[in-house]
């Protein structure tokens, strides 16, 4: 994307999402390795309690018993089922961060995987290799420039950030087939997103487990896990970010080394 | 010169002697984008042969413990995973971390051995950095979208071994690190505690 039209971007979105993006730009935010950003930790703290006992008394058991009680590959269909319906709502994130060639297989992927994939139970869009969506409006909204800002933990919904909450939040309302003139069911995306939640709770259960459960310190683990992700997935089609991602910022426990952008990665063997 | 005939002819036995040439002790400037990544095929077959092996969960974690010591550069990842701590600590005390978290980190990745049956490494590319090489590869499971794992492998122990991996932009040392100093600030700094409680972790 050009300069023009990423800041046509920026200008257009600027009105629109003033007042819910003021506290996600204002924020200078360290976005290399990994490094934290997180003012609200207390707060953050309470909320992962609450969540690991969510997930304790009730999710993590429930998930356990949906994959011991529902065979793999109809985990899997359901899975499928709910991120074709997500496709939609992806088209227009690429859309809006001027990609129309992933805007177009994704909808293309749509296409298919509700005709030839049984409603999308199915995924036939893979095996005619088009291409996976996997993006939101919190990478709309990094496309547009805007920070990472603070991280968050949401209540139920779990790590984030100030900007992808901000995304997350939109993403209820700009998947189009909400407005289909007919639709089965209100919501219905939210209700299949859950149910995908529930599959990867008990597919993964024993990585969670361990994040959750096992760790010293399990709010700071995931916290650490999360940004360190969210950055790579962000930055996958942008080279200069993602070697960023390898800088650290423990410069006090080794010999300072001079910003190399070519070789980002820190050198234990130094210290 | 004798120093360029030397490594020239240190090429050509890589050339020769292929993947067996890793196992033997390597000159340190032996270490190539081609030797590394035959090096991640290599941990990545030894992995798959103790998967196959269909032994109990604790024999496969010892099996684990060998090719972590073998392939990894153990002494370096436990002394960054501990921190500033490293430089303070006595030479007994860094040996018993050193140890202790070579068997805790065993025990953490090798209790999840099973997830890797089915899977497939396949090495992308690999390039030059300034702590060693850089080895990326894509892993496919069994009924999951490919992901991305990066190697971080060095010559600097004397060998080549690697020093960190990162899943999905995960940083496995940087993981590990937060951890350590989550229980060395349980345990007010006391490295000697923290070694005990790593001997019942993972």
């Amino acid at each position: 994307m050009n300069k023009f039209s990423r800041n046509m971007l920026k200008f257009l979105a600027v009105p629109l999402l003033a007042v819910l993006t003021a506290c996600a730009s204002s924020n200078p935010t360290p976005e290399g390795g990994g490094q934290v950003y997180d003012p609200y930790e207390n707060t953050n703290r309470a909320i992962h309690s609450f969540n690991r006992g969510v997930d304790r008394v009730f999710f993590r058991p429930a998930a356990k018993g949906y994959v011991t009680v529902i065979p793999r590959p109809m985990v899997n269909s359901f899975n499928m089922f709910a991120e074709n319906l997500s496709l939609p709502g992806q088209t227009v994130d690429y859309l809006l961060q001027g990609k129309p060639k992933e805007a177009g297989t994704t909808l293309f992927r749509f296409v298919v995987n509700s005709t030839v994939g049984f409603a999308g139970l199915a995924d036939p869009a893979s095996d005619f290799q088009i291409p996976r969506a996997d993006t939101d409006f919190g990478e709309t909204l990094h496309v547009w420039g805007f920070a990472e800002g603070p991280y968050l933990e949401l209540p139920l919904y779990g790590p984030s950030t100030t900007r992808d909450a901000i995304g997350v939040f939109v993403n209820l309302f700009t998947n189009p087939i909400d407005f289909a003139p007919t639709r089965p069911i209100n919501n219905l995306g939210l209700y299949a997103e859950i149910v995908r939640r529930l599959g990867d709770r008990g597919l993964y259960s024993d990585t969670v487990d361990s994040i959750l459960y096992d760790s010293s310190d399990s709010y700071a683990q995931l916290r650490l896990i999360y940004l360190q992700n969210r950055r790579f997935e962000l930055a996958t089609d942008d080279e200069d970010a993602y070697l960023g991602l390898y800088s650290d910022p423990y410069s006090d426990t080794g010999t300072p080394v001079a910003p190399d952008l070519a070789d980002p990665y820190e050198d234990p063997y130094a210290e | 010169m004798p120093s360029k005939l030397f490594s020239r002819r240190s090429f050509a036995t890589t050339l020769a002697a292929g993947l067996t040439a890793l196992s033997l002790p390597v000159p340190a400037f032996a270490l190539t984008e081609a030797s590394a990544s035959s090096l991640v095929n290599e941990v990545v077959s030894e992995i798959n042969k103790v998967i196959a092996s269909g032994k109990s969960e604790n024999a496969m974690i010892k099996d684990f413990e060998r090719i972590f010591i073998r392939y990894g550069d153990v002494p370096i990842m436990a002394r960054y995973a501990l921190g500033p701590d490293a430089r303070t600590a006595s030479a007994a005390q860094l040996k018993n971390f050193t140890s202790a978290f070579q068997g805790y980190i065993s025990r953490k990745y090798g209790k999840r051995f099973r997830e890797f049956i089915g899977g497939s490494v396949t090495v992308q590319a690999a390039r030059k950095i300034k702590a060693g090489y850089e080895v990326r590869t894509k892993v496919k499971l069994q009924g999951q979208a490919p992901f991305d794992v990066t190697f971080l492998v060095s010559d600097k122990s004397g060998k080549d071994k690697f020093f960190n991996m990162f899943i999905e932009g995960v940083n496995l040392l940087l993981t590990e690190r937060t951890e350590i100093g989550s229980m060395l600030d349980r345990r007010k700094g006391d490295i000697d505690a923290v070694i005990r409680d790593l001997a019942s972790a993972g």
